[in-house]
């Protein structure tokens, strides 16, 4: 079993959806353009990644965080050869140059820029690899996607996509009911807050977007991203007819219909 | 004589008439004709009306099975399939995520035409490409109640199973 494919079809927003819904746990690869990068993940959370060729060490984070100097960096890297990212982060530590929230906050700075680039690639295979996972010594982190997705969604320009994935602006929203989801953890904007804060079954998306003088492409942006970060869920707003039934072949009695589809059962494990 | 039927719908190439020939008993009434489109020639032939399977209960009830013709511009044909059908089989390429936003589509469509039991089928299961069929729920925005059930369309129990879960829902709504 494989999930692989080309962003062209599933992009990076509805991959790290997929990942965080089914709370996976390994290694998302993806070869873009001109590099290719790898994103790992535990129970649906961040946890590492690595683009190219980029010098992805502690030091080489640290340098391009600017928390230490090229000069400092190769001092460190020849005092500490033969020691792993992990080991090299308690001796900054326990040496008093650097505190843990400085070295675990540019590391996940430093995975959060490369995810973001990824929202960029528009085209490039990926692949999913269950329970692959970066080198033990790594030092990894763990970074709810919800505000990751939404950051990727405001960046999302894609009109037919977003056009697809919300056809109708006469659906309502209701909050999701998952373990985890918690829309009050995640970073909104003004612009989302307000939309947030008309979500009721009653409400539809055209009474949403017109109450906050939104138009089409932004109301979609907006519910696209909470959609994706499994946030909130479009529902058909309350009161709003059902489609008509469609005609039935006879029988329409409902214990007819019960004998013949039992019948039709009985049938079709014979075959 | 009754007829009843069920619609096997999903995108080209997705294996409807291999679903309907594992089980049909008489051979499958196919339009299938050469692919004319450079763009979808990934297979020899596709279907441009409509498949057509049968399965005998008794001397009084037949089960006709139609698939509906793959490429998008054949969709004029899904409505009148769909008329008066008894549920409806949507089958996706567990292999190809570039079909998973039409069969989403075409999920949509034949909601909208008949709101009546569904199953969709996760079919080339057996392929190594295969998404698993939770993560192509998640693909696909399908909700936990919906059924979704692995498959691959030239194994016979197989697409027994997807068809008696199909009924189980018909037998299940008919009891509401």
């Amino acid at each position: 079993m494989a999930l692989k494919g080309n962003l062209r079809d599933f992009n990076v927003t509805q991959l790290l959806n997929l990942i965080n819904i089914a709370q996976k746990t390994g290694t998302l690869t993806v070869e873009g353009p001109d590099a290719i990068s790898w994103v790992s993940f535990r129970a649906g959370k961040l946890i590492y990644a690595q683009m190219g060729n980029e010098d992805g060490s502690l030091t080489g984070i640290l340098t391009r965080a600017g928390k230490i100097t090229s000069k400092q960096a190769d001092v460190i890297k020849e005092n500490a050869t033969e020691k792993s990212d992990q080991g090299l982060g308690l001796l900054l530590i326990n040496a008093g140059y650097l505190s843990q929230q400085v070295i675990l906050g540019s590391i996940q700075q430093y995975a959060l820029d490369i995810v973001y680039q990824l929202f960029t690639w528009i085209d490039g295979l990926f692949r999913f690899d269950n329970d692959v996972l970066p080198p033990a010594d790594a030092i990894t982190i763990r970074m709810d996607l919800e505000n990751i997705i939404m950051e990727g969604s405001r960046q999302t320009q894609e009109w037919e996509l977003l056009k697809d994935e919300i056809p109708s602006l006469d659906m309502a929203l209701t909050f999701v009911d998952r373990p985890g989801a918690d829309i009050r953890d995640v970073q909104l904007t003004v612009e989302e807050w307000k939309v947030v804060s008309y979500i009721n079954p009653k409400n539809t998306l055209k009474q949403i977007a017109k109450t906050n003088k939104m138009n089409d492409l932004e109301i979609r942006r907006i519910v696209y991203g909470l959609v994706q970060a499994g946030l909130v869920e479009i529902i058909r707003p309350e009161g709003m007819p059902l489609p008509p039934k469609a005609k039935k072949l006879p029988p329409v009695d409902k214990k007819q219909q019960a004998s013949l589809v039992n019948k039709l059962i009985h049938r079709i494990r014979s075959l | 004589m009754q007829t009843v039927k069920m619609v096997v719908t999903g995108p080209f190439n997705s294996g409807k008439t291999a679903f309907i020939q594992s089980v049909s008993e008489i051979d499958v009434v196919s339009t299938e004709r050469k692919i004319s489109t450079e763009a979808e020639r990934i297979k020899e032939t596709t279907t441009v009306a409509m498949d057509f399977g049968r399965i005998t209960v008794d001397d009084d009830l037949v089960l006709y099975l139609f698939g509906t013709p793959g490429q998008k511009r054949f969709d004029f044909m899904w409505e009148i399939l769909a008329e008066g059908m008894l549920g409806f089989v949507v089958m996706v390429d567990s292999a190809r995520p570039e079909t998973f936003r039409e069969a989403r589509g075409i999920l949509q469509t034949f909601r909208a035409y008949a709101p009546t039991p569904y199953v969709v089928a996760a079919n080339k299961q057996d392929l190594d490409d295969a998404w698993e069929v939770e993560d192509l729920r998640i693909a696909l925005g399908l909700d936990s109640k919906i059924k979704m059930l692995p498959c691959v369309a030239n194994d016979k129990g197989k697409v027994k199973s997807v068809l008696l879960e199909l009924l189980f829902s018909i037998l299940e709504e008919s009891k509401e």
